[in-house]
């Protein structure tokens, strides 16, 4: 797409000729996120669409919200959240500066804007934010909540010995200084169009954490009595199992929140959760429902509650090893230094794409649960469905490898210059996991492609453990399949699992996001291309070209983009976002009467 | 007896270290990484986990973490969970009393289904009452404690909608509806276990009254024209008693290391899913502390039992 055409489009949602949503979904058949598709409209001056209603009209009354996560958070500082779900727990009591709605714009929570060109908040050179917060926000104790805060998180998360999960998200952050009580700046290292990336932190007090950062963070008992904004106070916490959180009556939104206590529990399995809030109407609310579509379709049929799936950019792929799993160079396997022989052949990965069946995946295995894209960032809306439908060809794969020299054998299997084309194919064991496998081995069978499937415990599979060789860091196999999870608000993140530089192997202790050891000269420009490139629109093209020569070389293989699924009851009205964590917008919660 | 005390407790201590070196091995050697979670997320980025597993020290080579933990343990420090950055002892206190009561209350019920069905079986052996009892008995430990447990909660929270499927550790009534609440949400979990333990030890009782019934001195006292009811209780029940004392001993560690797939099932907080979590998480400190002292409780209760059955039986000595 060029540059020219964006702006066009730009303009058009900024006249009110097309409609926003409309653009959205354009831009994300091209492979663009929602999050950052509605950036590029906020950077355009195009005001934010108004949230969706809130009906209270006073603040509580709600009775208990009944929250069950099948894992329970263990902690519940969020600068040492493990995993998502410890950032649930977190969300209850703390807040960021802004979060993610579920059309993934930016909304602001403990500030009072969303910085932008247009108010200031962005320099013109990007080297450093500045944000305005919310006056009158108080922390649970009472004392009110400024600027030294915000400053506090920053050196308190990027003090290395703290060992703060949220590092990354500070990254490229020189300094954040108090300009004065309600005002904060951010210093960049070098001009970046990543500003927003430290938006979401949860933010803790300063007053409680300054005696407790570096080696002693583990010390503090803020740890597990969390003082926050939000609007829930802390009220119990047994790890693993339990959190429990009474309204907060100086909450700084009106008429928020609407129930006057919370309770979390956690534990358990994915189904049972479900049961619990479609089924049986235990409880309102159940988490991260990684449950077969059929099983969840049969327990509405109850109707004591729904499930909702959360457009979100986690994209379950096939990754291609490019580099040699067989071939020892200098005492590693799948050298970066290595060419893959068979699969170094372009026509190789293009039947490999042709012949994975996007459709019926979708259909019999995922169910709402996944949705078919040929794009590697994505999040495709069914308003703009892209060609997935003539993307599967047992045919044109038949018809590619015919031209490209590889001949059947007796066997039925393909070989050129006596390479046989059987290629090892691993994944994690999860029963949705292995029907896909299957499913793509038979289509693979009918082009000459054999196809032998391997199985690593999910444990074993996602472990850093450099010392096992059945990690997917190590792939010391031909495919692997599994999910890019987590919520990238900025598609960068991604992006970087195709620069050269990041190819996984033995020099950088297996640590590089490029484990598929894709190596390419013009990737590697647009993207170095991209991180210094300050206007959005310009920005976008780069990003939509690097999806593309990513599609278009067959680097990847994408699968389904995975939505995140919850189990809401009947009455509650819930603005859940995929791009966040669900507790987020957990002031903005209700029961219809 | 107290030169007995002795040796045993001193014959206790290298199967401890024995104990501790070997777990502390497995789980080494098991593969698996606490900080998965973070692997897989691409906001943290690997020098983060690289920082962590460099803090807790998980880079360090086996040996020199294993005396690291046997050093802090035998100062009474317990070390802090991987994933919660907690205190172990803190999580483990935080689970026994759930556990306690919901373990210990299945025991009771079993104890209490035991009994009175094992000493009427053996009282009239092969007896309608005696028939039914052993087919219920072995229907009981043929079936595993998952299906019973979804069985339930099928037919009492679905069907019925009778009784709550989750566990809460936490109820905010107070008085009777804490009471009524709380036993409401222990029904299921301590029928499963009490139903699978009950049929075992009925099948103890019986057999154990059996071997006594038959014994000469029975004979004597029926032949001395004493009511049956007083030879059962008095005569056979003391005497058969003995091997099941024992066996009830040896399955209390039990009540400390909780149900692992009952609680799972029903989410009961106590202390084997907390067990089940850390095992799945790699969560090594964790693991570590509740296997043993599940150990040192089997070792102490091994002891108890050998104890108890001298005084229960006068005619074995120590030395």
């Amino acid at each position: 797409m060029q540059e020219e055409v964006l702006r066009k489009l730009v303009d058009d949602v900024r006249a009110g000729r097309t409609d926003r949503r409309a653009f959205v979904a354009r831009l994300a058949g091209l492979g663009i996120s929602a999050p950052f598709a509605s950036l590029l409209l906020a950077s355009a001056g195009v005001a934010q669409a108004q949230p969706a209603g809130y009906k209270p009209t006073r603040r509580g009354g709600g009775g208990a919200l009944k929250l069950l996560f099948w894992q329970g958070p263990t902690l519940l500082n969020p600068h040492f959240g493990i995993g998502a779900k410890d950032q649930e727990g977190a969300a209850l009591f703390y807040q960021s500066l802004a979060r993610y709605d579920p059309d993934g714009n930016l909304v602001p929570v403990l500030a009072a804007e969303i910085p932008s060109r247009a108010n200031g908040g962005i320099a013109a050179d990007g080297r450093s934010t500045v944000w305005k917060l919310k006056k009158g926000v108080r922390w649970h104790d009472g004392r009110p909540f400024t600027a030294d805060d915000v400053a506090f998180n920053f050196a308190y998360a990027t003090d290395p010995t703290t060992a703060a999960t949220t590092l990354a998200q500070y990254e490229g952050i020189a300094a954040a200084t108090r300009i004065d009580a309600d005002t904060v700046r951010f210093e960049f290292q070098k001009p970046t169009p990543l500003w927003h990336r430290s938006a979401t932190v949860a933010l803790v007090p300063k007053h409680l954490f300054e005696a407790f950062g570096g080696a002693r963070s583990r010390d503090a008992p803020a740890n597990l009595r969390p003082v926050g904004t939000g609007p829930y106070r802390f009220v119990e916490f047994k790890p693993g199992d339990l959190v429990r959180g009474e309204i907060n009556r100086d909450y700084h939104a009106p008429n928020r929140p609407h129930f006057d206590s919370v309770e979390l529990k956690g534990g358990g399995d994915a189904t049972s959760a479900a049961r619990a809030v479609l089924q049986t109407g235990e409880y309102d609310f159940a988490w991260n429902l990684q449950v077969e579509d059929e099983v969840l379709t049969r327990m509405e049929a109850s109707r004591k509650g729904r499930v909702v799936a959360c457009p979100s950019g986690d994209v379950e792929v096939i990754q291609i090893n490019h580099a040699d799993p067989q071939l020892e160079v200098d005492g590693e396997r799948s050298s970066p230094k290595s060419r893959h022989p068979i699969l170094s052949d372009g026509a190789v990965r293009e039947a490999l794409t042709l012949l994975l069946d996007r459709n019926s995946i979708q259909r019999f295995v995922y169910g709402r649960a996944g949705v078919a894209t040929p794009n590697f960032l994505n999040n495709p809306t069914r308003l703009n469905s892209p060609n997935v439908k003539d993307e599967f060809s047992i045919e044109r794969a038949n018809a590619v490898l015919d031209g490209a020299g590889w001949k059947r054998g007796g066997d039925g299997v393909r070989a050129k210059d006596g390479k046989k084309l059987k290629l090892l194919f691993q994944t994690s064991i999860n029963s949705v996991r292995q029907k896909v496998q299957n499913i793509y081995k038979q289509a693979c069978a009918k082009a000459g492609i054999e196809l032998e499937l391997k199985g690593v415990t999910a444990a074993v599979f996602f472990s850093s453990d450099i010392a096992n060789p059945d990690t997917y860091g190590k792939f010391l196999a031909d495919l692997q399949m599994y999910a890019v999870a987590g919520r990238p608000p900025d598609p960068s993140v991604f992006m970087q699992w195709f620069v050269s530089w990041q190819a996984t192997g033995k020099a950088n202790k297996w640590q590089g996001v490029n484990r598929g050891r894709w190596r390419n000269d013009e990737y590697d420009r647009l993207f170095r291309t991209s991180e210094a490139e300050l206007d959005p629109v310009k920005r976008t093209v780069l990003l939509i070209a690097m999806n593309d020569l990513i599609c278009r070389e067959h680097a990847v293989i994408p699968v389904v983009y995975r939505p995140s699924m919850y189990g809401l009851a009947r009455q509650l009205v819930a603005p859940l976002s995929g791009w966040d964590t669900a507790l987020s917008s957990v002031a903005e919660w209700y029961a219809e009467a | 007896m107290g030169h007995y005390l002795v040796r045993r407790l001193l014959i206790a201590l290298p199967s401890l270290v024995g104990i501790s070196v070997v777990l502390f091995t497995v789980l080494a050697l098991a593969p698996g990484d606490p900080f998965a979670d973070m692997v897989q997320n691409p906001n943290v980025p690997p020098e983060v986990v690289m920082n962590l597993r460099a803090k807790f020290g998980l880079d360090d080579p086996v040996w020199q973490r294993y005396f690291r933990w046997a050093w802090a343990m035998l100062n009474g420090n317990w070390g802090f969970s991987f994933i919660s950055r907690i205190d172990v002892d803190k999580l483990i206190l935080g689970r026994l009393p759930v556990t306690l009561v919901v373990i210990g209350a299945s025991q009771v019920l079993a104890l209490l289904i035991a009994l009175p069905v094992g000493v009427i079986s053996a009282a009239r052996p092969y007896s309608w009452f005696d028939r039914i009892a052993s087919t219920f008995a072995l229907i009981g430990f043929s079936l595993p404690t998952f299906f019973t447990g979804l069985l339930l909660i099928l037919l009492f929270s679905i069907k019925l909608d009778w009784l709550p499927f989750v566990f809460r550790a936490d109820i905010s009534a107070t008085g009777w509806e804490w009471w009524r609440q709380n036993i409401l949400q222990a029904i299921m979990p301590v029928t499963v276990l009490g139903l699978l333990q009950g049929a075992s030890w009925t099948r103890y009782v019986r057999s154990a009254m059996l071997d006594v019934i038959r014994l000469d001195y029975v004979t004597t006292a029926r032949s001395k024209g004493l009511r049956e009811y007083a030879i059962i209780m008095k005569h056979v029940v003391r005497n058969a008693l003995i091997p099941v004392v024992t066996l009830v001993a040896l399955t209390m560690p039990q009540v400390f290391g909780g149900a692992i797939v009952t609680e799972q099932i029903f989410r009961v907080p106590g202390i084997g899913s907390l067990l089940i979590d850390a095992i799945l998480r790699n969560d090594t400190p964790v693991v570590m502390a509740v296997t043993f002292v599940l150990s040192c409780l089997v070792i102490l209760f091994n002891l108890l039992a050998d104890l108890l059955y001298g005084w229960l039986d006068p005619r074995i000595t120590y030395r």
